[in-house]
């Protein structure tokens, strides 16, 4: 990991405070996730403090600080699904996997989020289960799809 | 391939006359596909249709036609519009016209392409057809124009979209792209392109109306060494998703735009701010922003015009109040999206203290075709102080459902009666939502008002970005409001205090009014009742006080459903009662004796152990025990659990 955030970096031999998101954004590609090291080492290259890094990367929405789980879900809670009931979808999840948005579970399994439009509008609720639509969930399919992507992950 | 190249650059965009001789517009048929010896299909293409399985029946596609008709060219186009008859598929047999069909699932792709090379059409999912002179009609099926929800729009700024390739720089040539651009760079100077521009009186499509030649003018006359053109493609609102429809069906148009739009305010810089998240868009405009490059459209000293432009590409790190313009400005600076005060204006002193214009999407969309038919052309659409049209990316409880464009003008009664073709499931009308998240609600008496800047001021309502909601009689007013309130209280940036705080309290009360309370004893009622007097007071402060939009206009949703809805809200806090039935904590649960079979299934599922009974006997629900949840309600079979 420590090279890739090397040759990131390298990109961005200027080190101007206009590149730290696209470097925030680049290293979150990569690796998934921001780390504390990488966090350290992007302020060392840009001569911020990690702290002023920090409080940007914790303002925005797309930063993670710790890893997404091997199932990522994103659940669409934009104003057509929320009319569709995308609430009671985000609760029944929750109390599936027993995390909030934006945690992950501790068997590293699973992590989901929740996104404003995914685009899906007419079908919605739309959910995107690592980067696959599933569209026109309802509340009391979630606990037999949960079962089948553990089931897919336990035999991975 | 290189040949091809060098004869658009040469033979059509640097071609003086505005007619090209007949050779190549022979030649531009052939790039166009206009008229081929083979069959052509065309699959949809953008987010919208890969959600409904376009990509799948892309693939059962190309596989049918190697194995039954190899000479066919399969295309991925662009969303023509209607996103519930995704994913749609046209196919163009040699000589004919094209027929448009919807909702062709992976599984109907055989039968479909079956069907029309032998000649046997199924009726069931065909939409029409179109076709110009020379090609042969297909008799006893309808034209697609004359379908209402293509009848009544005025397709101008998306009249490309779901027709071209758009990862085909050549075929956006061939019907007549960039050309503008050169000619624009070739004979106009900065000045007189701001002039036709606002002669035009093309007014910015954000929301506020602001004369889009007069921003030109005042950034082109900020001396300054350097200046800066920022495409807002930050389109935020949950539920409005027109401006991704652009951008994935017709990226071309808008770099042509753009570029326009830096000649004019003498900027050799362009930056495209994208949403985070959508990366097809991006995936799209980076290909087209490298191809415009390899052809010379962006570059060095553009076809010898001596002007220089780079267009470079800027996702955002995810952060609604980045729509507005300083907060923008501040996150491509690396520092948090939080606005400014204004004045000084991004026009005088905007990206690294330096002139700096921003425009969204749908203005820079109309751009090349003002600056080709000309500014009269222009002026003909649309109303007197607003002309042109408008997008509208229409969602929730209608008919039908997509990205449309009408005339500046039309009321939006006839958007909703014609276009969208009514409610759904023949439940009533109750509220249309326009304008994102801090827009108002439109009643019915209102359906009346116009499209267009000034009309719309006067009765209080913002277009925002053009999300167009649909709301019927199944949902809940206040629900709805407190969802919009969640939603901004999340995306409050937390500088100024009206709006840290306000929407903050406001959620609060709202949540209140919905949430059951834990006793109903006189306390918590009247904390209850206090709160929601003080509504309305934060609401008039946050207005006032806020530093920037998101602040000012949160609280509209609420304002305009309370002046709408005051028996919804009245039902809610004094009855408790949620007449859609959608509320979770006021909705009590009955289980009907007479259709109770006591098969225990509801008693097993409730999650606070709230329903007692004797197997085979009517079971019941002890009331103060029950949550609301609705497990029981939902998986009955007798329909034997009846709501309150």
């Amino acid at each position: 990991m420590a090279a890739d955030l090397d040759i990131i970096l390298k990109k961005y031999k200027h080190g101007r405070r206009e590149d730290l998101i696209p470097l925030l954004q680049e290293i979150q590609a990569e690796n998934g996730y921001l780390s504390e090291e990488s966090i350290v080492r992007v302020g060392g290259h840009l001569g911020l403090s990690t702290t002023k890094i920090f409080g940007l990367a914790t303002f925005y929405d797309q930063f993670r600080f710790i890893p997404s789980g091997k199932v990522h879900l994103k659940i669409c809670h934009g104003t057509s699904c929320f009319m569709n009931g995308s609430q009671s979808i985000i609760d029944k999840i929750k109390e599936e996997l027993k995390i909030s948005p934006g945690q992950t579970t501790r068997n590293g399994n699973f992590s989901f989020d929740i996104v404003t439009c995914l685009g899906g509008c007419f079908h919605g609720p739309v959910i995107m289960v690592n980067g696959e639509y599933q569209i026109h969930i309802r509340a009391e399919q979630v606990p037999a799809l949960i079962t089948k992507l553990k089931f897919i992950i336990d035999n991975d | 391939m290189e040949d091809l190249k060098t004869f658009l650059i040469n033979k059509v965009l640097l071609f003086e006359s505005d007619t090209l001789p007949s050779e190549t517009e022979k030649v531009l048929q052939q790039v166009r596909r206009d008229k081929t010896n083979v069959p052509v299909i065309h699959i949809s293409s953008n987010t919208s249709s890969i959600i409904a399985g376009s990509d799948k029946t892309f693939n059962a596609v190309k596989v049918y036609v190697e194995e039954n008709e190899p000479t066919t060219l399969t295309v991925r186009v662009g969303c023509s519009g209607p996103a519930n008859y995704e994913p749609m598929v046209c196919v163009q047999m040699p000589g004919k016209n094209k027929l448009f069909f919807r909702n062709i699932t992976e599984e109907k792709v055989e039968p479909l392409l079956n069907g029309v090379f032998h000649n046997d059409i199924n009726e069931d999912d065909l939409l029409g057809q179109t076709g110009s002179k020379g090609f042969e009609f297909w008799p006893g099926i309808s034209f697609i124009n004359e379908l209402p929800f293509f009848a009544n729009q005025k397709r101008i700024v998306l009249g490309n979209c779901g027709c071209y390739d758009p990862e085909s720089i050549e075929e956006y040539i061939a019907r007549g792209g960039y050309s503008t651009f050169v000619k624009t760079i070739r004979h106009y100077t900065f000045e007189e392109v701001c002039d036709i521009i606002e002669r035009s009186g093309l007014r910015g499509r954000s929301g506020g109306g602001y004369p889009t030649g007069l921003k030109w003018k005042q950034a082109l006359n900020t001396s300054s060494n350097a200046r800066y053109l920022i495409c807002n493609a930050k389109e935020s609102d949950p539920g409005s998703f027109s401006d991704r429809t652009i951008l994935e069906s017709d990226p071309h148009r808008l770099i042509e735009g753009m570029a326009i739009a830096a000649y004019a305010i003498g900027a050799s810089n362009a930056i495209l701010y994208l949403k985070s998240g959508s990366d097809y868009a991006r995936m799209r405009l980076q290909t087209a922003i490298s191809m415009a490059r390899e052809f010379g459209i962006i570059g060095h000293n553009i076809y010898s015009s001596g002007y220089n432009l780079d267009i470079s590409l800027r996702q955002e790190p995810g952060a609604f109040v980045c729509g507005e313009e300083t907060a923008l400005i501040n996150s491509l600076e690396g520092k948090r999206g939080m606005p400014q005060l204004k004045p000084p204006y991004p026009t005088t002193s905007g990206l690294s203290g330096k002139p700096t214009v921003i425009n969204n999407v749908e203005t820079l969309m109309n751009i090349p075709l003002i600056m080709k038919n000309g500014p009269e052309w222009f002026r003909s659409i649309g109303t007197e102080t607003s002309p042109g049209t408008k997008i509208f990316a229409i969602t929730g409880r209608g008919r039908m459902s997509g990205v449309i464009e009408v005339e500046m003008g039309t009321t939006l009664g006839s958007v909703l009666e014609d276009i969208v073709d009514g409610i759904k499931d023949g439940k009533e009308f109750k509220a249309i939502q326009l304008g994102g998240a801090s827009g108002s609600f439109i009643t019915a008496e209102n359906l009346d008002t116009p499209v267009d800047f000034d009309a719309m001021k006067e009765k209080g309502f913002g277009m925002g970005a053009g999300g167009f909601v649909v709301i019927d009689e199944t949902s809940c007013m206040v629900d709805l409001v407190r969802y919009y309130m969640e939603y901004l209280r999340n995306e409050s940036c937390g500088k100024c205090i009206p709006c840290r705080e306000g929407t903050g309290r406001m959620l609060e009360i709202l949540e209140s009014v919905i949430r059951k309370p834990v006793n109903e004893d006189s306390g918590t009622t009247l904390e209850r009742f206090k709160g929601v007097m003080q509504l309305e007071t934060i609401s008039s402060v946050m207005k006032d006080t806020s530093l920037c939009g998101l602040g000012q206009t949160a609280p509209n949703p609420f304002v305009s459903a309370l002046k709408n809805f005051r028996e919804e809200f009245e039902e809610h806090i004094f009855d408790r009662k949620c007449r859609a039935n959608v509320c979770r904590g006021l909705r009590t649960f009955l289980i009907d004796v007479e259709k109770c079979t006591g098969c225990t299934v509801c008693a097993g599922k409730c999650p606070v152990n709230a329903i007692y009974g004797t197997r085979l006997q009517p079971f019941f629900i002890v009331e103060d025990k029950c949550i609301g949840c609705g497990v029981c309600f939902d998986v009955c079979k007798f329909s034997a659990v009846i709501v309150k």
